[in-house]
């Protein structure tokens, strides 16, 4: 009978965990009596939007969350196998040595920036390695063959040679490589992986999750991992737990949750996620082209050599090679790629924030008069921009901290002189309305907004001019799945209204399916395919884009397309 | 490593040149000169003065000829170690600078070591215990150091030893020593006397230093990569000295690049109210009577340190930091 | 739930970002302290003749080196308590030893001291007549010296009242200057980046790595002696700030990059808003605050660095009055020790530049919130 029970004992048994911020008067409870269990062998997914308390759950586990933050109730009972009594250890200080036994030794932990996460002016070898030797396992030479044995086993060509470099001399990938590396150093029995794939590129992060999933069989690992993103989740996950301000609203079977989901808020989540997941319905018809508005001929950018006194010069670097496509009116065309692909790089390119080196960009304007906004005077550009506008990545920094709300979006009337007192404010207002923001919110400053809401005042004042077209680059990425949808679907309502076109530029494939009628997939500052987004999506004919659609996560735990090597 | 070395060994010869050139313009911006000076003092005692004979010191001290041919004939003398001569002690400038020089050196590196000793783990202490009583007290120190000026302190020292210890502080030397030669019992002598101008000198550098030192501690002690090694298991004082502490000490090395022309500098003013062996009184004089060469010579050797103190805190900052090495 | 539910209004909504900058610098207690400070200190420059006691020339051979008189409140009369503030008078006496001169209290002679006494007569800012003084004896020919005399028998309170004036207004004209410049080179620096950039960011660090005191002394003593007390006052201030511009000029510049790049930037030039319009509009209000706290830090240098020429006499020289110049009488052991109180120019000095630091670093926290 005690065996039995023995037998089922969960690895990781967290019950009625609470994490809280003391900041002055103020009690932020990130996390609220929060209970799951985490058993050997299985995987299991944390999934919620930004201010969810994921993160800080998976921090609490290892006691690493900072002051101001307390656990200041429940239990973390870790029982590193079935037979022993469990510790808990939620009740170990912080400092002590038993924590420090834990850490790295048993659990261990894999964070989302790799880049930060790895000390810049040490050997990735030595940091691998220091685990071994702060456990006592090792001493250090033996610590160092075996980071480079480690370095093996997580795919890095040349571990020997990659050993002895720094983390900036590694992409991205490889460092989130070397961070894996560095976290199995030890051999711990559950790994703890913090969002560890976001900062990455979709087909880096299909490598990576395939990484993890065949050290997890190698290992007999337990993960807990954390993540945003349902797609992800339907990819990996046994159980899933869904959190929502600090407190877990539904824990279910990764099946059960995505066929049969309970709460009102993993039903949105799910929806969202669905609605741009690759499997939904298109949601747009075809629209037979209008006539030309942009033509793109052949355009490049390349940054000029880094010529110094002492140093020698370094190779050119094209960061755009002879790009050349049409936009037709009433068009919304897709811009898809991954990082360092050139997509944003065009984007600033079309609107002349860059100049490019070489190509045209010949626009024709409402009165139907075309020129070429590449070497086009400061007079024509200003034209050009009242009818071209742009929408910018991040909410945060694209408004003037500095001026109300009714000041940034007033700022192009009156700059162009077609505006201004009392008309202005009316028409501020009229915009505010069409965004979906009440007009009495116009006197408050950017500090005063989430971050969709900010969005939304960028697309007012990208609106203000009466534009033709829109370029939004990655214009929803910085916002949360379900917000992510709202925004998407407010510029699909109101591009008929005004008889909008977009260039909308995105790492997401989802989002484009969604949003565009046409996609260009991007690679190297190069053109890979164009066409229209369905035959793209469905039945694309360049092996880059196979790759880059067989690597997107689909948030359908019955069809798991990326662990299947 | 050797190629950063001698790349930035090569950067400086330009450097040294231009040094070289605003140092005799800044000379020269006087007007008048030596020999001019001379009568002007001459005839304030009531002496009748002979402009043919003036006219003779000046061709004899080449002062009749265009500046550039005097920069030219300095400095390819300073280029043969030949710095020419002081005019006010019709000496070799060589023989009057070379210990002056020396000791300023030994006293602003001398300080420089004392400022670190103290600024790194008062700064440590302060980003590890923020808003502990230490920390307020330490940075109370801190501005209090910042505010007095190191003339005034010296003032203060030279006032409480006079009146409390009935002694004086100034000076580099007991009696006996000032003019003995180097020996054993010199330097212990040296020693005994060098703290009082270290302690002043040092005192406004370590404490911006130490919030230096703060700052820094504190961006780095909230990085992900001490998560990271936190999660590893490490005890807080290891991590904190080979993450954090490790990461902290580059900018603070790079510090040496102000902080050792703002302790020659402070050594100058000091050295004057202290009444020190350094290069400050003689240069005060030199500037002030017109004695172009010793006066030269003084700027051009204390700017070359400070110029040579930023070499060396560039090469540290790269035997440091591989992203730096790496470029 | 949507996201253009909006949370209640509060007050903050509308506060802008100067009004939130000041709230976070109310916050620090030090850094509040530190401005009612320094603006009591420049009030004080400014009404320099009516808040000291005499004029600062007013010499009394007979009263050298007379030590500071305590203030006593409490007046006991043979009717009774008198609330009345007065300082004891005093003799010269010789040390029946050593024969040196001794001023010694003289319990019996009370000099009393009254607020907006009628004393000497000025010249407020050398255009308003008047003879109104804060505080001073309530018969005008009546010596009081609350912080001493000096070597000439000169009140040593109203002298350093008086050289407030020259020191603070060094250091607010000297930082004008750097500003400019630092604003001219570090904004064309930042905002024209390529070959200019690397011009001026040769020279900076040339300057930066000069020992500045050296090269103060070189430049100062290159002023011709028979200057106009006013013609080196403004000679010096240059001098100084010809130093002083490059820590001014880095921030501008590191400002201006950082905000080149920032999307609220390029938003406003696809807005249409002409170069000056982006600069003035939209760049500058950002680096304002930053402009603010970095001036403020750079001020004390510019205080310091005055006292120190004036102290070794290459600087601001008598008639005129500054602390530098003040704290030159002591310059010796001799007189220190015969008269300490002359040192007291320097607590002006170490305060003033205690109260400036304070602020600045108010400021610069409340100005960047999130680190530097």
């Amino acid at each position: 009978m005690d065996i039995d029970v023995n037998a089922h004992r969960p690895i990781l048994d967290i019950r009625d965990l609470s994490t809280h911020f003391q900041l002055g008067q103020i009690t932020l409870k990130a996390v609220e009596k929060v209970s799951f269990t985490l058993h050997r062998g299985q995987t299991l997914c944390i999934v919620g939007e930004s201010g969810s308390g994921k993160s800080i759950t998976a921090r609490s586990i290892l006691q690493l969350v900072g002051h101001p933050g307390r656990i200041t109730n429940g239990q973390i009972l870790y029982a590193p196998d079935p037979s022993t009594e469990p510790v808990d250890i939620a009740k170990l200080s912080s400092r002590g040595s038993e924590i420090r036994g834990v850490r790295g030794r048993e659990i261990a932990m894999v964070f989302q920036e790799p880049m930060t996460s790895l000390s810049p002016i040490h050997r990735i070898g030595w940091q691998i390695a220091e685990a071994l030797v702060a456990h006592g396992l090792m001493n250090k030479k033996a610590a160092l063959a075996r980071a480079t044995d480690l370095l093996r086993q997580v795919e890095i060509p040349n571990p020997e040679e990659a050993a002895q470099r720094y983390p900036f001399e590694f992409s991205g990938g490889m460092r989130q490589r070397a961070m894996i590396a560095m976290a199995l150093a030890c051999n711990p029995k559950v790994l703890i992986a913090d969002e560890p794939t976001t900062a990455l590129d979709v087909t880096t992060q299909a490598e990576i999750l395939r990484l993890i999933r065949k050290l997890q069989v190698e290992n007999g690992l337990a993960v807990l991992f954390i993540t945003h993103d349902m797609g992800v989740v339907a990819q990996i996950a046994d159980d899933v737990l869904v959190m929502y301000r600090g407190e877990v609203v539904e824990h279910a079977p990764v099946e059960q949750l995505f066929s049969h989901p309970i709460n009102p808020y993993t039903i949105r989540l799910l929806e969202a996620a669905r609605k741009l997941g690759m499997a939904a319905p298109p949601a747009r018809a075809y629209v037979p082209p209008g006539p030309v508005m942009l033509e793109v001929r052949d355009v490049s950018l390349i940054y000029p050599a880094q010529a110094s006194m002492f140093r020698k010069t370094k190779a050119q670097a094209a960061a755009l090679k002879g790009v050349s496509f049409d936009l037709h009116e009433g068009e919304s065309l897709g811009i898809v790629g991954e990082s360092g692909s050139g997509k944003t790089t065009l984007g600033n390119c079309l609107i002349r924030v860059l100049r490019p080196s070489t190509g045209e960009v010949r626009y024709r304007n409402r009165e139907g008069e075309t020129s070429n906004l590449a070497n086009a005077s400061r007079e024509d550009l200003k034209a050009a921009h009242r009818e071209i506008r742009m929408i910018f990545q991040d909410p945060f920094a694209s408004l003037n901290p500095r001026m109300t709300v009714e000041q940034c979006i007033g700022e192009p009337l009156l700059v162009n002189g077609l505006l201004r007192g009392r008309d202005l404010r009316l028409r501020v207002r009229s915009l505010l309305g069409m965004v979906g923001l009440p007009p009495d919110v116009a006197s408050r400053y950017p500090h005063a907004f989430s971050g969709g809401q900010r969005q939304r005042i960028v697309i007012a004042r990208a609106l203000a001019l009466d534009p033709r077209l829109i370029i939004a680059d990655e214009a929803t990425s910085a916002l949360d799945v379900t917000l992510r949808g709202q925004i998407l679907d407010l510029l699909l309502e109101l591009q008929p209204k005004l008889g909008l076109s977009f260039i909308f530029i995105s790492h997401d494939l989802g989002v484009i399916r969604y949003f565009c009628n046409r996609v260009i997939v991007m690679h190297r500052g190069a053109i890979v395919e164009i066409g229209e987004t369905e035959t793209i999506c469905t039945n694309p004919s360049q092996p880059y884009t196979k790759a880059l659609l067989a690597a997107v996560p689909e948030a359908e735990p019955a069809r798991r397309n990326l662990l299947v090597a | 490593m050797g190629r950063f070395i001698i790349r930035r060994l090569l950067g400086m010869i330009p450097f040294i040149f231009l040094v070289s050139v605003t140092v005799f313009l800044l000379i020269k911006l006087t007007p008048g000169d030596f020999v001019s000076n001379y009568a002007a003092s001459l005839a304030a005692s009531g002496e009748t003065v002979d402009d043919a004979m003036l006219e003779s010191m000046r061709a004899r001290y080449g002062l009749d000829q265009p500046v550039i041919v005097q920069y030219w004939d300095w400095i390819s003398g300073v280029m043969q170690g030949d710095f020419g001569y002081s005019f006010q002690w019709q000496q070799p400038v060589i023989s009057l600078i070379g210990e002056r020089i020396g000791l300023t050196l030994v006293l602003s590196v001398s300080t420089l070591l004392l400022t670190w000793a103290v600024a790194l783990p008062i700064g440590v202490y302060s980003a590890v215990r923020r808003y502990s009583f230490g920390d307020y007290f330490f940075t109370m120190i801190g501005f209090l150091g910042l505010a007095i000026p190191g003339f005034l302190m010296a003032l203060i020292l030279m006032f409480v030893g006079v009146s409390v210890f009935h002694t004086d502080v100034g000076g580099l030397f007991s009696p006996a020593y000032v003019n003995a030669p180097w020996g054993w019992d010199r330097v212990v002598d040296l020693a005994k006397h060098l703290w009082v101008p270290m302690v002043i000198l040092g005192t406004s550098g370590a404490a911006s230093l130490i919030r230096i030192m703060r700052a820094n501690l504190l961006d780095q002690l909230h990085q992900p990569y001490v998560d990271t090694a936190r999660a590893k298991g490490l005890s807080e004082i290891t991590l904190l000295i080979r993450y954090p502490i490790r990461v902290a000490l580059n900018p603070f090395v790079s510090t040496l690049g102000f902080v050792l022309p703002q302790l020659v500098s402070g050594s100058v003013i000091i050295s004057i109210v202290l009444n020190l062996p350094t290069a400050g009184p003689l240069l005060l004089q030199a500037l002030l009577g017109q004695d172009q060469y010793l006066a030269g010579a003084f700027l051009l050797l204390l700017c070359s340190l400070t110029v040579f103190g930023t070499l060396l805190s560039d090469i540290l900052l790269a035997l440091l930091d591989p992203r730096i090495r790496y470029q | 739930m949507s996201d253009t539910t909006l949370a209640p209004p509060r007050a903050l909504d509308t506060a802008s970002e100067a009004r939130l900058v000041w709230l976070r610098f109310r916050r620090h207690r030090l850094a509040t302290i530190g401005l009612t400070l320094v603006v009591l200190l420049y009030l004080v420059a400014v009404f320099a003749e009516c808040l000291a006691p005499f004029s600062p020339d007013k010499s009394n051979a007979r009263l050298v080196f007379h030590p500071p008189q305590a203030i006593h409140f409490i007046d006991e009369q043979p009717d009774g308590w008198h609330f009345r503030p007065y300082v004891y008078g005093s003799k010269l006496a010789r040390d029946p030893v050593t024969l040196a001169a001794k001023y010694v209290l003289d319990g019996s002679r009370k000099t009393y001291l009254r607020f907006f006494a009628q004393g000497d007569a000025y010249k407020l800012w050398t255009l308003i007549p008047g003879n109104v003084h804060l505080i001073g004896p309530a018969d005008p020919s009546e010596p009081v010296f609350l912080l001493g005399a000096d070597r000439q028998g000169r009140d040593v309170l109203s002298r350093i009242v008086h050289g407030a004036r020259a020191s603070l207004s060094i250091g607010l004209l000297g930082v004008a200057n750097s500003l400019l410049l630092g604003i001219i080179f570090g904004g064309l620096s930042g905002y024209l980046g390529g070959k200019v950039d690397w011009f001026i960011q040769r020279v900076i660090e040339f300057i930066i790595s000069l020992p500045t005191i050296p090269i103060w002394l070189a430049l100062a003593a290159a002023l011709p002696k028979d200057m106009s007390p006013f013609g080196k006052y403004f000679c010096i201030t240059l001098i100084i700030s010809l130093i002083g511009w490059t820590e001014l000029a880095r921030v501008v510049r590191g400002r201006f990059l950082a905000l080149r790049s920032e999307s609220f930037v390029t938003a406003a030039w696809l807005d249409g808003c002409s170069r000056s319009r982006i600069i003035f509009r939209h760049m500058l209000p950002s680096l304002t605050s930053h402009i603010i706290a970095a001036v403020t830090l750079a001020i004390p240098a510019m205080i310091l660095a005055e006292t120190a020429l004036s102290f070794l006499g290459v600087g601001l020289q008598p008639p005129a009055i500054s602390w530098g110049a003040l704290l030159k009488e002591a310059q010796n052991v001799e007189s220190i020790s015969a008269a300490p109180w002359l040192l007291l120019p320097g607590a002006a000095v170490a305060i003033t530049v205690l109260a400036l630091n304070f602020t600045g670093d108010g400021l610069r926290d409340a100005a960047d919130p999130h680190g530097h």
